[in-house]
Formats: structure tokens, C-alpha cells, sequence
């Protein structure tokens, strides 16, 4: 007597090695199976769609020059996302940190043009740190001290950040030659950022982030400030207990983590654009497509420079495809949201184990 | 200036009945110890889908019934990731809201611009809609918001006074304990967060059927994350969302009512974010002095150890 066949789900005591690294690729292609059934069912041809996004991406070597432009923020505010997300503090609100980044640099661009470029930029790129920082102080704070939720505070500060760059660019800050557009001037040649030939790519920023991502991640795995930020995380009863101050763990998380969103947008001024623009103009939603950057790569820094490169080109690619086949710009979201859902059941299996059985009825 | 607060009365109750309908929603999913952070993206998927088929069929309360299904199937998906797969609760939620926007939008695009020619009579209570002043104030709006202030009583009923609200609260605040007493944790959980899908579908709908007849890409523009917020401070309670909704509706309202006075409008459209900010800080002193806190088993999952 064999019983019925049951699926059964067990905890995994140890995850091989390798399935901790597969785990996030199973569930990209997981992921991207059902966004072609999605596209399928919204009437538009998945093969085709995957094609033009893999072309677009990279076929060609502009192409691939513009996933790494893409990916030169994604890096610096994923890397960032990771260590506030190891805290379990739900930083959501990296869009906005980046946005005020991008309005501080902005503003010494165009207050201080005459400065020399090897002291305009850094100090750029520090204000733009402190905006962000400042920025994701602000819910940190309040998570800290009235136990006010974090996910919804920082996420205002994202609405609040995008009307602020709204009223600068189409109130004091809009640049008079610029024909009525809301942007402000065309920041001064020593406040731009030096790209690599042919193409977009800052390459400053992308050094600087790699470099981030290094430190990030020595930080998590080597000091004792990355223990007690894992601790706090996994068990904060046990950080309270220890002595470990929660007030002090998630500001500083959060300084860090808001300040590289913030080098993020001072990238975007001063490598892409040499002006700020209205916030869509700045920010396809790197902020948010970062926090699929960092959850891909396990919250793992390192992991991070990996996945930013892999999302930078499907942004690129998206962009593709809204001109070929005449999608929105939100298309990107059903990407970002799939591949989210799935890269969290991916989790799953690294935890558990999914066993066919026969049970045994009586 | 009298005058003044009563249209801004008479306009903050269209303009917190989405808020009303989410919240109602959202206290449901959660004191069943479910947060569902979704509900930005169920709304606008109830947006999309009601405006849709009002567009195409003509008929309003069938656009408001689809929309709220497709806001509860949405919402299915969540409860399945949060409740089976027993994935992180935030996650998930976000993921919700990125596929509503993405979905919706690809959905939406052929209705840019498109005018609606239908919509809801405003329902005038007998007798009570010629009261001077008061009538038109309070007894002249579209049947959505009678019936939005219909379910603030009943689904209050339902929570304290009925075994299945029980069954609902402790399956938030204790599942163990529920578990042991023979209540099904996981249909209960599923079922109310079906039930908030289905409320937020409606918010939805009520956004681009009544509140502002067209489709605008992203046109919830905050809105469900604000429902998040007010699901706190109404403490977790049908009536006081009511309260809630209707205020946060008086500042939305009265973004538009200062622009006349020479305040940049992009200023002015920082005050609802910046009054919940506000707001979760004074609830989260009420909660603490009051010791009322969040059900006790919000985003645990539940598995028989």
C-alpha cells in the first residue's frame, strides 16, 4: 500500500552552497516567465518583447554602455539598501534620499560655477551625501524614538522630496534659457562629471561605488559595528540585551544608506544630465528598482554590483521596448513587482525543502 | 468664512471616501495579522479596471463590481505569498504595489484622454436633501459614498460583534491560542485579506469613476500609502478610519482651496505627506500612553510548531 501522493515542505537545517548562489538566478528566470505570461494575457507578444529587451541592452555597444550608466545608480543606492535592510529597517524611501542628493549638488553647481573642478565636484558629491543622509535621518529618527513606522514615513519623505525638486525646477531654481522646460541652467564645466569616451558612462561615480561597495561590505562581515547592524536585525531582543543601542545602529545605517542614494542623484546632475530636472527626469524609480537590486543579491554588497548590472540593462531594455511596441513608462514596474515576488519565494528554497511523499492513510 | 468650511466640508467627503474604502479595507487584512502594503497597487488596479468598464459597457456598478474583484484577485496574490508561502510581509506588499502600477498602466494606455460620459446620479435623500444649508451638505452625494459609510457601522459589527470577528481579531492577536480553539487560521486570514482587496478595488474605482472621471497613469499618486497610515491612526478601528478619511480628505481639499492664495502648488502638494508624517507621530504617542499597539501577530506568519 503506497497512500496518497503530498507535497511536503520541510526546514533545511544546512542550504548547500550552491543553492544559495543558483537561488537568485532560478528565480530570475522564474520571474521572467511570468511576466511573458502577464504580457501574454495584456496582449502583448513576450517573445518579441524579450527580444528587443535582450538587443537593447545587449546587442550593441551602446547598448551596453547605457546598462552601465543605469547601473552606476542602482549600485551606489542598492549597496546602500542592502546594509539598511540587514538592520531590518525598511528603508523604502532611497528615491527620495536620491532626489535631494541630486537637489544639493545642484545647488553649489549652480551657486559656486567659477570654483576649481577638483574642489566643485567633491564638494558636490559630499552635499549630495549629507541631502541624502539627512534625508533618511529623518524617518530613522522617528523609528527610533516613537517607534513611528519606517516604511511609511520614508516613503513620504518620497513624495515630499519629488514636489520639493518639482517647485525648484518650476519655480526659483528654472533656468531662463532653457525654453519654458522645467530644468534648471546647464551647470558650469566644473561641475561635470569627466565620461568615458563615446559614451555616458561617469566613470568617477562608477569607481567610487565600486569602492563603496567594497567598504559597505568589509563594514557588514568585519567590524563590530556590521555585527551588531546583523544582530539588531535578526534579533533585536538580544541586541537590546547585549547593550546595544538601536538609536545609534539605525542612524547610522540610515545615514549610510541614504547618503549613497544621495551620491546616486549627484551622479545623475553631474555625469547624465548637468542640470536638475523635474523628478521623473532624474530617477526612472531607481530607488525603488534598487530595492530589487539588493534583495537579488541576498543583501550581499558585493552581490550588489552583480544584480546592479543585471537590472541596469533591463532598464535600458525597457526603455527599448516602450519605443518598439509602444508601452508605458510603468511597464518597468511589472518587472520590478514580478521579479520582487519571485526572487522572495526564491528565498524559500534555500530554506525548505519541497519532497514528494506518499503518505500513509489507515 | 462660514461658507468657506462648509464647501470645504462638503468637499473633504468625496475626497476621503478612497481613503475610507482602503482603510476599511487595510484594518481588516491587518487585524487579521496580515500588513498588506499592496494597497497602493490595489487601488489603481480597481482605477484602471473600473474606468475601464464604465468606458466600454457604460455601467457604473458594474465597473465598481469588477474593479473591486480585480482588487481582491490582486490581493489574493499577496495573501498567497504571505500567508502560504509564508514570504517577508513588506516585500511582498511592495511587489504588489509595482505590479498594480505596471499592470494598470499597460492597461490604462489606450484610455489616456480619454472622457467618461457616464457616472453616478448624486442620490438626494428624501426630505433630508431640502434642509437648508445641511441638506446639500450633507444628504446630496453619489450613492459610492453612502455606501462607503454604510459598511463603517456594519464592518465594525461584524469585528466585535459576530464569532467570525473574533475569530478574526484573535487569528491577529493570537493564532496559537486561535489554532487551538479550532479556528481555521489560514481561510480566515485569506478571507480578510480578500476583503481588503475588495474595499481598496473600490477606492479605486471611486478615484476614476467619481472623484476625477478619466484614466492618469499613477493616478492614486499616494493614496494607499496614505491608507497604510490612517489604518494606524484609526487604532485599528472601522469608526475611527471614518474619522481619519474624512480629515485627510479635508487636506487634500485644502491643498486646492490655497492655491488662489500665491503658494506654490508644488509646496502646497507636500501637505498631506508631511500632515501623516504628522499624524503617525501623534498616533504612535496615543498608542503608547493608551497602550493600544498594532495586533500583536501583524506580519508573523503561522506554522503548528
Amino acid at each position: 500500500m503506497r497512500g496518497i501522493p503530498t507535497l511536503e515542505v520541510e526546514k533545511r537545517l544546512t542550504t548547500p552552497r550552491w543553492l544559495q548562489f543558483l537561488a537568485p538566478f532560478i528565480s530570475l528566470v522564474l520571474a521572467l516567465l511570468a511576466i511573458g505570461v502577464i504580457f501574454q494575457t495584456l496582449g502583448v507578444d513576450p517573445l518579441y518583447a524579450y527580444g528587443k529587451i535582450f538587443q537593447g541592452a545587449f546587442g550593441s555597444l551602446y547598448g551596453l554602455s547605457e546598462t552601465v550608466v543605469k547601473s552606476i545608480p542602482l549600485m551606489l543606492t542598492g549597496v546602500g539598501l542592502s546594509l539598511a535592510f540587514r538592520a531590518r529597517f525598511w528603508n523604502i524611501g532611497a528615491e527620495g534620499q536620491l532626489l535631494v542628493g541630486a537637489t544639493c549638488a545642484t545647488g553649489l553647481a549652480l551657486a559656486y560655477p567659477d570654483w576649481p573642478k577638483l574642489v566643485l565636484l567633491p564638494m558636490m558629491f559630499i552635499a549630495g551625501f549629507l541631502g541624502g543622509a539627512l534625508w533618511g535621518l529623518i524617518p530613522a529618527l522617528l523609528k527610533a524614538r516613537w517607534r513611528v513606522n519606517e516604511v511609511i514615513t520614508s516613503l513620504m519623505m518620497v513624495y515630499i522630496a519629488s514636489n520639493l525638486v518639482n517647485h525648484l525646477v518650476y519655480g526659483p531654481w528654472k533656468g531662463p534659457e532653457e525654453m519654458g522646460f522645467p530644468y534648471t541652467s546647464k551647470f558650469s564645466d566644473a561641475a561635470q562629471l569627466p565620461r568615458l569616451a563615446w559614451t555616458r558612462i561617469h566613470y568617477p561615480t562608477l569607481i567610487l561605488a565600486f569602492l563603496l561597495a567594497v567598504v559597505i561590505y568589509i563594514l557588514i562581515k568585519q567590524t563590530k559595528l556590521g555585527y551588531e547592524i546583523r544582530v539588531t536585525g535578526e534579533n533585536p531582543a538580544a541586541a537590546r540585551y547585549a547593550g546595544m543601542s538601536y538609536l545609534k545602529t539605525v542612524v547610522l545605517v540610515m545615514v549610510l544608506s541614504g547618503g549613497l542614494a544621495g551620491l546616486a542623484g549627484v551622479g545623475e546632475v553631474a555625469g547624465i544630465h548637468f542640470r536638475l530636472r523635474y523628478p521623473g527626469g532624474i530617477s526612472p524609480g531607481y530607488g525603488f528598482t534598487a530595492i530589487i537590486v539588493a534583495w537579488l543579491a541576498r543583501l550581499n554588497p558585493l552581490g550588489a554590483v552583480l544584480t546592479s548590472f543585471l537590472l541596469g540593462g533591463l532598464l535600458v531594455g525597457g526603455d527599448a521596448i516602450q519605443i518598439s511596441l509602444g508601452l508605458p513608462s510603468a511597464t518597468i514596474f511589472v518587472f520590478n513587482g514580478t521579479i520582487l515576488l519571485f526572487v522572495l519565494g526564491g528565498d524559500l528554497i534555500t530554506r525548505y525543502r519541497i519532497r514528494f511523499k506518499w503518505r500513509m492513510t489507515n | 468664512m462660514v461658507q468657506f468650511i462648509l464647501l470645504a466640508l462638503r468637499a473633504a467627503i468625496p475626497a476621503g471616501t478612497p481613503l475610507l474604502f482602503g482603510t476599511l479595507g487595510e484594518v481588516y487584512a491587518e487585524r487579521s495579522g496580515v500588513l498588506n502594503l499592496g494597497v497602493e497597487g490595489l487601488m489603481i488596479m480597481g482605477s484602471v479596471t473600473a474606468f475601464g468598464v464604465a468606458y466600454t459597457t457604460g455601467n457604473v456598478w458594474l465597473a465598481v463590481l469588477l474593479a473591486a474583484l480585480a482588487g481582491g484577485l490582486l490581493a489574493l496574490l499577496h495573501a498567497f505569498a504571505s500567508i502560504t508561502l509564508k514570504v517577508n510581509q513588506v516585500v511582498s506588499g511592495l511587489a504588489i504595489t509595482m505590479i498594480g502600477l505596471g499592470v494598470s498602466g499597460i492597461m490604462g494606455k489606450q484610455y489616456i484622454g480619454k472622457p467618461l460620459g457616464v457616472g453616478f446620479a448624486a442620490l438626494e435623500i428624501p426630505v433630508l436633501s431640502d434642509l437648508p444649508i445641511l441638506g446639500s451638505l450633507l444628504f446630496q452625494f453619489d450613492p459610492l459614498v453612502y455606501i462607503s459609510i454604510f459598511l463603517v457601522p456594519v464592518l465594525w459589527f461584524v469585528l466585535y460583534r459576530t464569532r467570525w470577528g473574533l475569530s478574526l481579531r484573535s487569528v491577529g492577536e493570537n493564532p496559537a491560542t486561535a489554532d487551538a480553539l479550532g479556528v481555521n487560521i489560514v481561510v480566515v486570514r485569506y478571507l480578510a485579506v480578500f476583503i481588503g482587496g475588495l474595499l481598496a478595488g473600490m477606492g479605486g474605482a471611486y478615484l476614476s469613476v467619481v472623484y476625477a472621471p478619466s484614466w492618469i497613469e499613477g493616478m492614486t499618486a499616494g493614496v494607499g500609502w496614505i491608507v497604510i497610515a490612517l489604518t494606524i491612526f484609526a487604532m485599528w478601528d472601522p469608526l475611527r478610519a471614518l474619522l481619519g478619511a474624512y480629515l485627510f480628505g479635508g487636506v487634500r481639499v485644502l491643498q486646492y482651496r490655497l492655491q488662489p492664495l500665491g503658494i506654490s502648488p508644488n509646496l502646497l502638494a507636500m501637505l498631506p505627506f508631511i500632515f501623516t508624517i504628522l499624524v503617525l507621530m501623534a498616533s504612535a504617542g496615543e498608542a503608547m500612553r493608551k497602550r493600544i499597539g498594532a495586533p500583536a501577530a501583524l506580519m508573523q506568519p503561522y506554522s503548528r510548531e
